[in-house]
């Protein structure tokens, strides 16, 4: 997974790990090793080694752990930090790692050529780089002095040594606060806000931290020490820093904390005004021996089902997705049979037998099904210790084993973290390796557990390419297991298209939604049903393939250029496009109470596989029950979504003039029109239609040169910051109907985000409908003047232009947001779009296109011919390579 | 007409070549050395004639014993279709000529005098054919050493060489390379990252101190169906730690033949964003340590990656003969070279597998 905030492991370090300074000094460098094992276990994504210490050889030291650290292939699989005040113990450590290492620090504090000669020598030995915010007169402390030495050291480096931009890392210096200082009050602010104006002022470069330092004079306190990093971090996050050395695996979640702390803390954090006699500082000095020890406490309930066998409690508690008492009933009930496992495979999977007939005959419904499962883990989770105790114990019995991905270039996963929650529900082991997952890795993982089967998953249509890469990889490396194939963009006649005919050593199945996923793959995995499934499934796609071939050739396509003669006209005549506020962009970052309103709640239920319009779907007699459940405990951690603010929402909005040039929109610099900034491409319908209609194109909605002056606006937001970690704290606690409940409000957010801020501009920014009332139910029917198409959707269906959008809006660093490689938002919780704001521009499909199109765009865009019919793949009206 | 006596202009030349078409690479030199069944006196010539060990098997000295022979098989490799022959110095360090106790001097006179021939073959032929330029790449070779392998089971932080000595022997070599008049650098047969990122900091340092500005070839090796170089590092890992050289071409050499090096190649074409070149072995060696993979079986394997737009520049390494590239150059020409892929910045650094923050 691509990473939010890059952990760095510190316990490697001897200047912030007394044990590991121990273990160097002792030369225990086994036992050290150790250390270095735990921290790649614990998730630290890059190493920080560190052998600054008066009794040591550090440069001995450096090279003789850095070359024991590279025979050990599970640690030495991720990056090493080199972090040494000493130029020659970096640069001896720079020796000895045959990655792209990352050399922690050097800085100006011995003037500008000592600088310029470091850095030249980390390029020659091909290293990112930390620079450290500290000069000739010394360290940093004021956000101004941060910015000003990050700002030039920024500039020596690109302009100079030719640095690569997105190799800097700045240290912009953590000092400590609650000193009792005076001076040290607004530590951690100018830290932040130094951050926050570092990033705008150095556009790829990166921000770091040594994160304990904030905390320092709380030593003692772990507790305290902890929260001060929490609260800290959230705020340093929020205002980009990409990344600090912190004990991974070791924070309590921002929102987790309790309350008063919180307060207390982030008044000390954020220098804000003291709130009683005392200072802020000494307010949490008085409080923090009171969170020493932390304990929660427990509820109690007395109801009627209780009075049942334990047998019959535990059916009840996983169809009711009741966690409450499973602890309790899952120990009785080991007490009551020979071996632990007589209750899994006894108790758990008879109770998970009635979920799964429920749910087969279409009485239980998966959000219900996803709870049971949170009920199923718990109880595995108390048994597992009684398991592990039990030495001569057999492995439990797994019906099979399935690994499952979403690939490459793709950030999506609710669909396919559904599917693996009701796969497991079914006793089979499912393996998840995330989201943007290479082929090569897939494979590799699959050889190494030996999976009965693997599942890819994508949303964006990129991904249908990637898949098909894939299951040619599994042809090529010999693998015969079945192929599992789900997720929004893909369908059975792709599957059957493209992805089936590349891998003929085994079976390609497309899977249509979490419902049919148990019978696929039990089918799949039954040696009396596997044949003949198989057989059919192939003899089935074998006839889509035919009749894919015939509608091919029926599909009539008008040429280009009788395309653009049947453009769709507006009169432009007379016509004054109304003008925005402002030309260039803005940032909005509402607060998510703003947005609730906001919200269609019938793609919410559609994630969760109940189908109708809201609110109606909660009447329904069918899912009525189920919707209406899931409804209530939607709005109730919404209202906690809200409230504790899990989501950062970040958005930003453009105008520019903008004139149409044939099927292009060129954007200006201002508003005389002459310098043109960037442009936009836009593709055609060329479905024959027949006399009297339309081939429409985007640019058919803006005024072409030459008529009024137009404009066109643009925008990108996302409600998805946060989304990973409140994601990961649910899963990690077996929690998985809250991650997913979690994500698909986030989705739901980030679209609400959308409407809220297209509202916003026809009525305001734009302001061309200044009196339109805001009502959701207008908007979800997008009732309004103008339309938001995005790209990648029917009405643009090529997803780089996405990167054109990202570009004018500066929108990774105003955001937060970046593009994958296949052009997928990331956080997945994102909308971006262009706005026209014609009363007559209309959202409509572009449809098939042909070769001379194909070639028109490419072009245009100043691609060759194979990278257009690349991007343009899934509406190709042709074989590609069919050419001359 | 381009003056190709000039080294600058063959540095264009040769950039636009590859812009034009997939790029041909010679095919192995020791194969073909072996053909010719030399006895030690060939190995010795006049200038070793008192050498007290055997000399027999050190490919290299040929470049100072048989010149007319090395001659021979860069005149061989242009005429089967060519663009790029290989100097005979792939064991040109004084670490690696160890084995035979050879000093700096001789050394030196290897990459010297191999880098020569070289070049008058090329002139030669350039004189003759200024159309279709030939060019000289420098090979630089693998060591017996290495800087991020234990060389102790028993002691994992053992190393029998320091990186500064392994720089050391690089740059000498390099230097001889360049002055002999090579128009670029083929650090090739990579096992060890740590050992080719020495290589490459000679490159970039000779360049500060004044060398013109050579292209630099960087080609791994995996070795075996891991999908890893020796050294454990994935494809991604192995481009992340050397893209910092700009290199011209980037890609994989011997240990696989053409069917199981193909991913690996296919994952390279993905993420580099510079020519992707290739040249595998003539399959696997049979029990008796020979390559039967057929010249038409090689052309109609290299044929289809270039067709599926894999690779810019193909050739042949172990088992591979002139006839062996003649067909891959018939096979291929015509065929449009890869398009280099944009890829969106982003901080990529690794460790023995890649780590990006974009």
């Amino acid at each position: 997974m691509r990473p939010v905030f890059v952990n760095i492991g510190e316990r490697t370090n001897v200047t912030g790990s007394a044990r590991f300074k121990k273990l160097i000094v002792e030369g225990n460098y086994g036992e050290a090793l150790s250390v270095a094992r735990q921290q790649v276990e614990a998730g630290a994504q890059v190493i920080d080694v560190n052998m600054d210490e008066g009794l040591l050889d550090s440069k001995a030291a450096m090279v003789t752990f850095l070359n024991l650290m590279a025979a050990e292939p599970d640690i030495a699989r991720v990056p090493v930090m080199i972090d040494s005040s000493k130029w020659e113990v970096i640069e001896a450590g720079l020796k000895c790692v045959q990655g792209k290492a990352i050399v922690n620090s050097i800085s100006m504090k011995e003037g500008e050529d000592k600088f310029i000669e470091q850095a030249r020598l980390c390029l020659r030995y091909g290293a990112a780089v930390v620079v450290m915010a500290f000069d000739e007169v010394g360290q940093a402390d004021t956000a101004a002095r941060k910015v000003e030495i990050c700002e030039k050291a920024y500039r020596i480096l690109v302009d100079k040594v030719g640095f690569p931009p997105e190799d800097i890392i700045f240290d912009p210096n953590i000092f400590a606060v609650a000193t009792g200082i005076e001076e040290h009050d607004n530590y951690a602010v100018d830290f932040i806000e130094g951050t926050r104006e570092i990033k705008k002022r150095c556009p790829w470069a990166r921000i770091s931290g040594g994160v304990s330092n904030v905390s320092f004079s709380f030593r003692g306190n772990e507790p305290v020490r902890r929260a001060i990093h929490s609260v800290f971090l959230y705020h340093a996050i929020a205002a980009g820093m990409d990344m600090g050395i912190v004990n991974a695996g070791d924070l309590p979640v921002y929102d987790t904390l309790d309350p008063d702390l919180r307060e207390a803390v982030e008044d000390v954090i954020l220098n804000r005004p003291q709130r009683t006699n005392v200072s802020n500082t000494e307010r949490l000095v008085d409080m923090a021996p009171r969170y020493k020890g932390d304990k929660s406490q427990v509820q109690t309930a007395n109801l009627e089902w209780r009075k049942g066998t334990v047998h019959e409690r535990i059916t009840h508690a996983l169809v009711n997705g009741i966690t409450e008492f499973i602890n309790e009933d899952t120990e009785e009930a080991r007490l009551s049979v020979e071996r632990p496992l007589h209750v899994i495979e006894g108790h758990l999977m008879d109770g998970m037998n009635v979920v799964g007939d429920l749910f087969g005959s279409g009485k239980m419904f998966l959000p219900q099904v996803v709870k049971s499962a949170r009920v199923m883990k718990q109880a595995v989770a108390w048994l597992e210790p009684f398991m592990e105790a039990e030495k001569a114990g057999k492995p439990r019995e797994q019906a099979g084993r399935i690994l499952m991905a979403t690939v490459k270039g793709d950030v999506h996963d609710i669909g396919k973290n559904i599917v693996g929650v009701v796969l497991q529900c079914n006793n089979y082991e499912v393996i998840d390796l995330g989201v943007m997952v290479p082929a090569d890795r897939i494979l590799d993982e699959a050889r190494k557990h030996k999976v009965d089967m693997i599942g890819l998953s994508g949303l964006i249509t990129p991904s249908l390419d990637e898949m098909v890469f894939v299951a040619a990889e599994m042809e090529r490396q010999g693998f015969t297991i079945p192929l599992l194939i789900g997720g929004a963009t893909t369908s059975r006649t792709h599957t059957a298209v493209k992805i089936e005919p590349a891998y003929s050593k085994g079976s390609t199945t497309y899977v249509l939604d979490a419902s049919r996923a148990v019978g696929v793959v039990s089918g799949l995995l039954s040696p009396s049903e596997r044949d003949r499934l198989q057989a059919e499934t192939r003899a089935e796609y074998i006839r889509i393939r035919e009749q894919y071939a015939r509608g091919q050739t029926a599909k009539a396509r008008t040429s280009l250029a009788e395309a653009r003669q049947k453009k769709f006209a507006i009169d432009w005549d007379g016509y004054v496009p109304p003008k925005p506020a402002f030309i260039g962009t803005r940032t909005f970052e509402p607060s998510l109470a703003e947005l609730v309103p906001f919200i269609d709640w019938s793609p919410f239920f559609a994630s969760w596989e109940l189908i109708g319009r809201f609110p109606q779907i909660l009447e329904d007699d069918v899912v009525g029950e189920a919707a209406t459940e899931l409804y209530r405990e939607a709005r109730e951690m919404l209202d906690k979504v809200v409230a504790e603010k899990w989501f950062g929402a970040k958005g930003v909005v453009g105008f520019w003039p903008a004139q149409a040039q044939g099927d292009d929109i060129i954007l200006y610099t201002d508003e005389a029109r002459a310098i043109e900034l960037s442009r936009l491409h836009s593709l055609r319908q060329q479905m024959d239609k027949g006399a009297g209609k339309t081939n429409a194109a985007l640019s058919d909605f803006v005024a072409p040169i030459g008529q009024g002056a137009d404009y066109i606006g643009a925008f990108a937001v996302t409600a998805g910051h946060g989304e990973d970690e409140i994601v990961k704290r649910f899963k990690d606690a077996g929690d998985d109907y809250s991650a997913i409940m979690a994500s698909a409000l986030a989705d739901r957010l980030a679209e609400a985000f959308a409407e809220w801020l297209h509202y916003k501009a026809r009525v305001e920014l734009w302001g061309y409908a200044p009196d339109e009332a805001a009502d959701a139910d207008v908007m979800i029917a997008e009732k309004y003047q103008g339309i938001r198409p995005a790209p990648g959707y029917p009405a643009q269906p090529d997803h780089t232009e996405k990167g054109t959008l990202f570009a004018l809006l500066d929108a990774t660093e105003q955001t937060g947001m970046i593009l994958t490689e296949s052009y997928a938002m990331s956080p997945g919780a994102a909308v971006s779009g262009l706005y026209f704001s014609h009363p007559k521009s209309h959202y409509f499909g572009v449809g098939k296109v042909d070769l001379d199109q194909v070639e028109d765009y490419a072009a245009r865009k100043g691609w060759d011919l194979a990278r257009a019919e690349k991007w343009l793949a899934p509406i190709l009206n042709y074989e590609p390579g069919a050419k001359g | 007409m381009t003056d190709l006596s000039i080294r600058a202009n063959r540095v264009a030349a040769l950039k636009a070549a590859a812009k034009e078409r997939v790029l041909i690479l010679d095919g192995s030199w020791g194969v073909m050395f072996q053909k010719k069944k030399l006895v030690e006196a060939d190995y010795r010539g006049e200038r070793f004639a008192d050498y007290d060990g055997q000399m027999k098997g050190n490919n290299d000295i040929l470049c100072l014993t048989r010149p007319d022979l090395v001659a021979e098989l860069h005149e061989a490799y242009f005429s089967a279709g060519a663009d790029i022959s290989e100097t005979n110095t792939f064991s040109g360090t004084t670490i690696a000529q160890a084995d035979y106790r050879l000093g700096a001097q001789d050394v030196r006179d290897i990459n010297f005098e191999g880098a020569r021939i070289g070049r008058s073959v090329a002139d030669r032929w350039n004189a003759e054919n200024p159309d279709r330029p030939k060019f000289i790449a420098g090979s630089i070779g693998p060591l017996n050493v290495m800087l991020s392998m234990s060389s102790d089971v028993n002691d994992p932080g053992a190393r029998k060489v320091t990186f500064d000595q392994v720089y050391a022997a690089y740059r000498e070599q390099i230097a001889a390379l360049y002055e002999g008049g090579v128009d670029l650098f083929l650090i090739e047969t990579i096992t060890d990252t740590l050992n080719c990122k020495a290589a490459i900091k000679a490159i970039l340092d000779l360049r500060d101190e004044g060398h013109e500005e050579l292209p630099i070839w960087i080609s791994g090796t995996i070795t075996d169906r891991s999908g890893r170089t020796l050294s454990g590092q994935t494809a991604e890992a192995f481009w992340n730690s050397i893209k910092h050289c700009k290199p011209f071409a980037v890609g994989f050499n011997c240990a696989l033949g053409a069917d199981l090096m193909r991913p690996h190649i296919a994952e390279m074409a993905r993420i580099a964003d510079t020519l992707v070149a290739a040249y595998p072995n003539a399959g696997l060696p049979n029990a008796m340590g020979e390559y039967d993979e057929e010249p038409h079986q090689t052309g109609h394997a290299l044929h289809d990656w270039a067709a599926d737009g894999l690779v810019n520049i193909l050739g042949g390494c172990c088992g591979t003969t002139p006839d062996h590239i003649r067909h891959v150059a018939e096979a291929v020409a015509g065929v449009k070279p890869r398009a280099i892929p944009e890829r969106p910045r982003a901080m990529r650094l690794a460790g023995l597998e890649p780590f990006e923050l974009a």
